[in-house]
């Protein structure tokens, strides 16, 4: 087993009992931390600390560990999923602190992902803005061969890039304006490049936006934090074209609520 | 001891028309009488994802639970490599056939033919469907879908979408699902766990979920229950599965009376990261397109800790290349991952904790230069050294076996439906058309069939054919009333041990006994000793465990202990299993079964059946069931890789 030596963290978590309750930073001393070990692994070791001790653990969202499914989140001293660029919580190692380094540990905050209990939020505002518009409205039987509609290998590309959006919620947590713009950008890019996505196009972006809005998250002032906190490298890039095509829907749907031919008057 | 009589109801005939028939002979739902018909799908992956999408969009009412938060985050999530289908795009000699027979032979004969062939039949629907929804696939300069070959498969059928095609599918079923909930067609139910199925004269008509953040236990009536909540592999504490993957909802049913078939067939994946030390969590997967270029490899000598550049080629054991000259590293999973379990017990192992064995890209890199290695595999590379701190253009990659997906699960016939009628299981939940060993780029197009192509077939035959509906009942019933007490009592139970171990700690050892006597190579012996272990272990779990708080409110240890509760009996399911069958086949290698060579031999004659065990009660011996496997349209053969 490794004698690679063992660290001892100073550790400030968020601790609340529920939605209604208010929460308080704690402090907490770990010792035994290997460099080897998971941010989350760490955590774990924690609680079968706290366990052993008859108190309560603390509680976080997780799932996968493998960077994937989203579900991780935690501001880690200050920072969105931690210091580690395109790294999400669960992939952060324990190598990349110091023995004697003092952690903050707080939940993703934003008005529209209310804490549950200590570092658990709820993110399912995301659910709320994916079902206003974010999705090709085709039954299962009804697809055309899949060669029928050729896709240029560029198209295609910048489709993946946007769609490996893992909906953690990282750039909301880290906009001041607790926009979800990053995360409603990438899924109408992922949808606009490819031609399957274009029918509904117009209809999909305004209600997208607009289900956003309500939601309760924030405007886009063009911070950039999103991106640099993004753990799949989203670019906001996917933002400047979401507000080109907004625009065209906007003018669109108005001079379509006014003339009400826009199906045969499109081009 | 074992009964014969066991039915998988496939329909007679030629089996290139069977589905085709049995679509036209199955009853049908009037589309108006559809929205009379309560669905309710468990999970929210691939299967349950595609399902409860699908039967939205037939008209019926689905209310769709979850455990994470949002059904976007299911396991499927994870999977990497690809999807197969026959679209034979490529035009380099795939067919229906081939992904039919390759499917079998790889299940090393212990699958149900019709199944697989109406598997590969279907295959390329889900192809035209995914693209439809726009799952950005990779593609051709010309703008044609992109075919890869996956797993030792001598065609190109695989579909990716980068390295993340579990995501960008699962992502896909979910938009699908989102827009069945903007409809008001679906209700999803997130952060909800199972924990009881109620039956209502001889029927699923319902189940109990737990309310995570609130812990509140809730009550879900409708006319049929669909299982679609992934395997058990977990059950090895350490696997590739995510945190929250568990069996629990399976050996509700099983307790309730579902059939649990061939619980021992376990896939353990030869390429994973290896172990670092006690407090690890789970394990990574790292794609076994590895293996195309890298070689494996261990010292000759034992207990030799040199550092890999130290080691002189003479005393480099490659010992796959060395077995199997003919497909060396490229040989399937479960024959690569028994044969580092053999030089690691030889205590060749390397690594500090000799756990591994290496995977070299030395001698690619020196052939085809860094830079082409890494366009092929740096991803891949990088996220071994994000995890291990190690570079492996420099020095090689260490790997070794981790549990990854169990073949094995609920019985179900060829409708889908388990051995309780309105009980239906999907995907890895059910025992499924990989027989004793999956292929690579499968499982993903299992789970899709199984939703969007077989059961709105075969669900609106059972509401048509039996009326489950006209036998009116709600939550109001007396069975989900004594379900929710039955339910309540575990939970206090659970909390009210007051022991002194963690339940973490309990899984550890449960995994270790499984890891060690119903792992790679199984003996008579060992798994007697694991089914005492296990045996003792659940004893001790209900005597000395400790929960900490309360059932008020989140309560992560309370949800944990009711899954490992489960766990430990499966547990000792898959190693009473594993000792029955005294064949090696797939997965399941029985050291007292192999050929002189030492690879798996199977035994024809006496299993090449289903096993399907039923319930009699947490400390009885279940009753093994058998459905007899016919195979008419392939010639079972020795599989054979030298």
């Amino acid at each position: 087993m490794s004698e690679r030596a063992k660290m001892t963290l100073k550790l400030k978590i968020w601790r609340q009992e529920n939605a209604r309750s208010k929460g308080r930073m704690t402090d907490y001393t770990l010792s035994g931390v290997s460099p080897d070990m998971s941010f989350l692994e760490m955590l774990d070791l924690l609680n079968e600390q706290l366990i052993s001790q008859d108190k309560d653990p603390v509680s976080f969202d997780h799932d996968c560990r493998e960077g994937i499914c989203g579900m991780c989140s935690l501001v880690i001293n200050g920072q969105a999923h931690g210091p580690e660029a395109l790294t999400t919580t669960c992939q952060l190692h324990m190598r990349k602190f110091k023995s004697g380094d003092t952690l903050f540990i707080e939940p993703f905050r934003a008005k529209a992902f209310p804490v549950l209990k200590d570092l658990m939020v709820d993110r399912a505002a995301f659910d709320e803005i994916i079902a206003a518009g974010g999705f090709i409205d085709i039954a299962t039987g009804s697809a055309p061969d899949a060669n029928a509609i050729p896709v240029s290998k560029i198209n295609a590309d910048l489709a993946m890039d946007a769609a490996a959006c893992i909906g953690c919620g990282a750039c909301v947590a880290s906009c001041k304006n607790a926009s979800a713009m990053l995360f409603v950008s990438a899924k109408v890019a992922h949808l606009s490049h490819l031609p399957q996505g274009q029918v509904e196009a117009d209809k999909r972006i305004l209600s997208m936006v607009a289900k956003m809005d309500a939601l309760g998250f924030g405007n886009c002032t063009n911070e950039a934090e999103c991106q640099a906190v993004c753990p799949k490298g989203i670019s906001i890039s996917n933002i400047a074209r979401l507000n080109r095509q907004y625009l065209r829907a906007a003018l669109l749907s108005e001079e379509s609520e006014s003339m009400d031919c826009l199906e045969e008057g499109s081009h | 001891m074992s009964d014969r009589s066991l039915d998988g109801r496939v329909p007679f005939g030629d089996i290139r028309q069977i589905w085709d028939r049995h679509r036209f002979s199955m009853n049908l739902v009037n589309p108006s009488n559809r929205r009379k018909y309560k669905v309710i799908v468990v999970g929210t992956g691939l299967a349950g994802g595609s399902a409860a999408a699908t039967l939205a969009e037939q008209g019926y009412k689905v209310a769709s639970f979850c455990i994470q938060d949002s059904p976007r985050r299911a396991h499927s999530i994870a999977a990497q490599g690809g999807i197969n289908a026959t679209k034979n795009y490529p035009n380099d000699g795939d067919s229906v056939w081939r992904l039919f027979y390759d499917t079998v032979k790889g299940g090393d004969f212990r699958s149900r033919e019709a199944n697989v062939y109406r598997l590969a039949q279907v295959s390329n629907n889900i192809i035209d469907q995914c693209a439809a929804q726009g799952v950005p696939f990779a593609r051709e300069y010309g703008g044609t879908l992109s075919n890869r070959s996956f797993g030792g498969a001598q065609v190109s059928r695989t579909f990716y979408a980068r390295g993340q095609t579990g995501q960008q599918l699962l992502l896909g079923a979910y938009s699908a699902m989102m827009k069945e909930v903007s409809k008001g067609h679906i209700t999803v139910y997130t952060r909800r766990e199972l924990v009881e199925l109620v039956m209502i004269h001889g029927r699923a008509r319902g189940i109990i979920t737990r309310n995570i953040i609130t812990g509140e236990l809730e009550k879900y009536s409708a006319d049929a229950v669909l299982l679609c909540t992934g395997g058990y592999g977990n059950t090895y504490f350490l696997s590739t599965n995510a945190m929250t993957s568990n069996g629990s909802a399976a050996w509700k049913a099983y307790k309730k009376g579902a059939y649990f078939a061939n619980p021992c067939y376990t896939q353990i994946h030869p390429t994973c990261i290896p172990v670092h030390g006690e407090n690890q969590s789970k394990l990574t997967l790292m794609s076994e397109s590895l293996r195309n270029d890298g070689r494996v490899w261990v010292p000759k000598a034992r207990n030799d800790r040199r550092l890999a550049i130290d080691i002189a080629e003479h005393e480099r054991d490659y010992f796959l290349e060395e077995k199997y000259p003919a497909f060396g590293n490229l040989v399937p999973r479960d024959v690569a991952s028994r044969n580092a379990k053999g030089v690691v017990d030889d205590q060749r192992g390397v690594g500090e904790t000799g756990l591994s064995v290496f995977l070299d890209f030395r001698d690619t890199i020196k052939r085809d230069g860094k830079e082409a290695v890494g366009q092929k595999y740096g991803n891949l590379f990088e996220m071994y050294n994000r995890i291990t701190d190690e570079d492996p253009y420099s020095r090689p990659m260490r790997i070794y076996p981790a549990v990854h997906y169990t073949m094995g699960g609920l019985w179900v016939d060829y409708n889908l439906m388990t051995s309780i009628p309105g009980l239906f299981a999907l995907g890895e939940c059910n025992f499924s058309d990989h027989g004793s060993n999956r292929l690579g780029a499968s499982a993903l197009m299992q789970g899709l069939a199984d939703g969007y192509f077989i059961i709105p077939y075969t669900l609106g035959n059972y509401f048509a054919a039996e009326h489950p509906h006209e036998d009116i009942i709600d939550v109001e019933h007396e069975a989900f009333h004594e379900a929710m007490q039955s339910a309540k009592d575990r939970f206090s139970e659970l909390l009210n041990i007051g022991g002194s171990r963690s339940v973490d700690t309990f899984h550890k050892a449960l995994g270790q006994s499984m890891w060690e006597y119903v792992g790679m190579a199984r003996n008579e012996a060992g798994l007697k000793k694991a089914i005492e272990e296990i045996v003792d272990l659940r004893t001790q779990f209900w005597k000395d465990l400790k929960v900490t708080g309360t059932d008020v409110g989140v309560n992560i240890e309370l949800e944990k202990a009711n899954r490992v509760a489960d766990f430990l009996e499966l547990g000792e399911l898959m190693a009473r299993d594993a000792l029955e069958r005294k064949e090696s086949c797939g997965g399941h290698f029985r050291e007292e079964s192999q050929t002189e060579q030492h690879e798996a031999q199977r035994d024809d004659t006496n299993f090449s059946h289903v096993a399907a065990w039923e319930f009699k009660g947490v400390d009885a011996v279940p009753e093994r069931h058998i459905e007899d496997l016919i195979f008419e349209h392939v010639r079972l053969t020795q599989r054979s890789y030298k």
